[in-house]
């Protein structure tokens, strides 16, 4: 297993962390960086004091209750829906390829797409915001058109890893991809 | 090439023992379904497999050996395992076995007529039996109906769910049955069952039986010749509760049929309807547990009557207000006064319709609102049927105003392709040049001027009674731009200002409602044209042939006061 550090467009250190499990068989994660305390807890200050503000104002001490309970729930949708903990992609020569986020509260949402279904996997550029990023996306074959792309499914959308680390990405997929051109019997 | 296993992960804990699946040597992948134990005898294995073929015509053959020893590795073991091989022929022979404690396991394949000597890489996959087998993610491979097309394009892992989803047969037995084969599988401990599920299918069969033939019965007199006569047919197709009723029958008799649901998408659409039904059924009887209580339908008749005698007073004020001069115009007086008359009578019939049935309305209520056992959907219908009810006569008024307005632009319309020197020809369905008589068309030429100024008055009534329709509220109509106040001292020549070309090319359907909402320049135009006594004084100023036309003017006299 490898590990090495890159950063991420915005600027952010990331960890991508490679496995081969076996010839056909490779594991590439991407691990983004944790919450920190400082952030969180200047989040929480600044939504507690404003609440405590209102409070002086308006003298209802109901505000301060729901401050706080808005603080928690706000603070558990955001572990559980929004921030990505690590992205990992786990491509299994003549079988599929397996997309896994894992959330900060431990969720995890998987897809898979069959091998059959994958045209190719390639780098991108696209406009984000204010700026041009590269991004790594697998080709969905269609079904009608050899030659066609039905689908186009990007890669580690939260963690965003520039170049050279999708390069890397990049270059381990294609090993195990080219394998099936090698091996034409196998269907 | 690649091998993959897909090994059930309910048998990884099972006893040594020989194993059961399919091989689909497309995709050099083997579906192990169960394993059989020891002690048997292979033509009895033989036999059941073939019988397993034969009912769920999936391809269950011996694939291999399973090995799970507690003890170390045992030499007469794997070559007894091996030597199984030779019985059970199959290409390749799958051995897979565990170790003790071992979390590792060792699977190996033994090829007898190998090209390739090097070693294949195996994937091993471990799936839950139970979840594959339930699972409807791909559509079954129906191989008779499918075409090669469609099979090369169909996914490859729905073979592998199809293969499971079929061999539904082979996990009925479990290790309690008493028979030659001991099977491990997902359902080997014990078939999973419910008795719940088990009594409410048996008692769903006869109370199915029964809903059907009520069912039968009911859609049997809705669809009786008496019914089906011209207004009682018409009525019921205005009404949107007998929609919903049907709609409600039809879905009733789907789920309540005999038939079993052929495949996935029909077992759906019951599944779908009935719980749909439940949770209607449930809200109405929610509803009805809200409204019967406290007394709130008689407050709700009591505030029935006086809403409706306040709707009444208001058309009422707005119409003499129209019937005089509003704000200022000076429209025809004949016209207004009849069409103010006939509709001051129709609000005078609903006012006394309704206050005739002011006692029974509580009872009405009452009893319809029972049908909420229904389903909500059918009390918001028979609610949506009541409000259309009781606005009735605005409905009629609006009909009146639009038919009117229909005949006047369809009058003009031929008009105006008279004066282009055009004809409409019926038998070709298209507009034809024709040329007339001078006579005629002077004659057409008054006709003309009296239905414009008919139809002027119309419009000026007509958007007015629309925006009443839309909010009865008269107090709007109080403020309008004060451009429409000049009129009477700029005396100008009856302009034969007709409509814009593009409303006559657009069917008349639509010009009417467009038309509804006035625009400022018709409104004053509408201002420099004169009455009737006018017209004739002003007849030398008039654009077309002064000389004929002075003959014609009590003629013009006679046609523009039609109701005098």
């Amino acid at each position: 297993m490898e590990e090495w550090w890159y950063r991420s467009a915005s600027g952010a250190r990331i960890a991508l962390r490679r496995r081969q499990h076996s010839a056909s068989c490779r594991e590439l994660a991407v691990r983004c960086p944790r919450l920190r305390l400082r952030s969180l807890s200047a989040a929480t200050s600044a939504a507690w004091l404003a609440a405590y503000g209102l409070f002086v104002l308006t003298e209802n001490s109901m505000v301060l209750s729901a401050a706080i309970i808005i603080t928690l729930v706000g603070l558990i949708i955001y572990l559980h829906f929004v921030k990505i903990d690590q992205e990992s992609l786990l491509v299994i020569g003549s079988l599929g390829i397996q997309v896994t986020s894992s959330y900060a509260s431990g969720k995890e949402s998987t897809t898979f797409i069959e091998m059959s279904q994958v045209k190719d996997v390639v780098i991108n550029e696209a406009i984000h915001m204010q700026k041009v990023i590269y991004y790594l996306c697998i080709l969905l074959q269609d079904p009608g058109d050899p030659q066609g792309v039905s689908e186009v499914v990007p890669l580690f959308q939260s963690s965003k890893p520039r170049l050279d680390c999708l390069i890397e990405v990049y270059k381990s997929c294609q090993e195990i991809l080219e394998q099936r051109k090698t091996a034409p019997q196998s269907s | 090439m690649v091998l993959k296993v897909f090994f059930p992960s309910c048998c990884a804990s099972a006893e040594s023992g020989i194993l059961i699946g399919r091989w689909i040597s497309e995709q050099n992948s083997a579906v192990i379904l169960a394993v059989i134990h020891f002690p048997f005898i292979p033509v009895q294995v033989k036999q059941y497999l073939s019988e397993v073929q034969r009912v769920t015509k999936v391809s269950v053959s011996v694939l291999g050996s399973w090995s799970n020893s507690k003890r170390e590795k045992e030499e007469s073991l794997s070559e007894f395992l091996e030597d199984l091989g030779t019985i059970f022929s199959h290409e390749p022979w799958i051995q897979i076995s565990k170790e003790g404690d071992s979390k590792f396991w060792s699977c190996s394949t033994l090829q007898k007529n190998s090209n390739n000597p090097k070693e294949e890489e195996i994937i091993l996959v471990y799936y839950d039996q139970r979840k594959v087998m339930l699972s409807h993610l791909h559509p079954p491979l129906d191989t008779a109906a499918s075409t090669d097309h469609k099979a090369e394009d169909a996914s490859k892992l729905s073979a592998i769910f199809d293969t499971v989803a079929k061999s539904k047969i082979l996990f009925m037995t479990d290790r309690y049955d008493d028979g030659p084969i001991k099977l491990t599988h997902w359902q080997s401990d014990g078939v999973e069952a419910s008795i719940i599920v088990e009594l409410m299918k048996q008692a769903s069969v006869p109370a199915c039986m029964l809903l059907t033939f009520l069912l039968s019965l009911v859609s049997g007199v809705c669809r009786s010749r008496v019914l089906k006569f011209w207004p009682l047919s018409f009525l019921w197709s205005k009404l949107s509760t007998c929609e919903q009723l049907g709609h409600r029958l039809q879905h009733l008799q789907v789920i309540s049929s005999n038939k079993k649901a052929q495949n996935q998408t029909q077992l759906m659409r019951k599944a779908n309807i009935f719980v749909s039904l439940l949770i209607d059924v449930a809200l109405g009887l929610l509803l009805i547990s809200w409204l019967y209580r406290k007394n709130r339908i008689g407050h709700l008749a009591d505030t029935l009557i006086p809403v409706a005698d306040h709707v009444a007073e208001e058309l009422q004020d707005l119409l003499q207000w129209l019937m005089g001069a509003p704000a200022g115009l000076k429209m025809n007086r004949a016209l207004d006064q009849v069409l103010g008359r006939f509709f001051l009578y129709h609000i005078h019939l609903w006012i006394s319709y309704i206050h005739l049935m002011s006692p029974f309305i509580e009872m009405i209520l009452w009893y319809v609102g029972l049908s909420a056992c229904l389903g909500l959907t059918v009390a918001l219908c028979i609610l949506s049927d009541i409000i259309a009810l009781l606005t009735f006569h605005i409905y009629c008024f609006y009909v009146y105003g639009a038919r009117l307005y229909c005949l006047k632009i369809y009058g003009l319309s031929s008009l105006w392709r008279l004066f282009r020197g055009k004809k409409w020809n019926v038998l070709r369905q298209r507009v034809d040049s024709c040329s007339y008589d001078l006579d005629q068309l002077r004659l057409l030429v008054v006709i003309v001027q009296g239905l414009i100024h008919l139809l002027v008055d119309l419009i000026d009534s007509l958007p007015l009674y629309s925006v009443i329709l839309r909010l009865c509220r008269s107090y709007r109509l109080a403020d309008q731009p004060p451009v429409i106040w000049q009129c009477g001292t700029d005396i100008q020549a009856a302009n034969l200002q007709l409509l814009p070309q593009g409303f006559l090319d657009i069917p008349l359907q639509e010009a009417v409602p467009w038309r509804a909402h006035l625009p400022l320049e018709t409104q004053r135009r509408e201002a420099g044209l004169k009455t009737a006594k006018e017209l004739e004084r002003l007849g030398q100023e008039n654009r077309l042939n002064p000389n004929s036309f002075g003959p014609k003017a009590s003629q013009s006299q006679r046609l523009l006061d039609p109701f005098n």
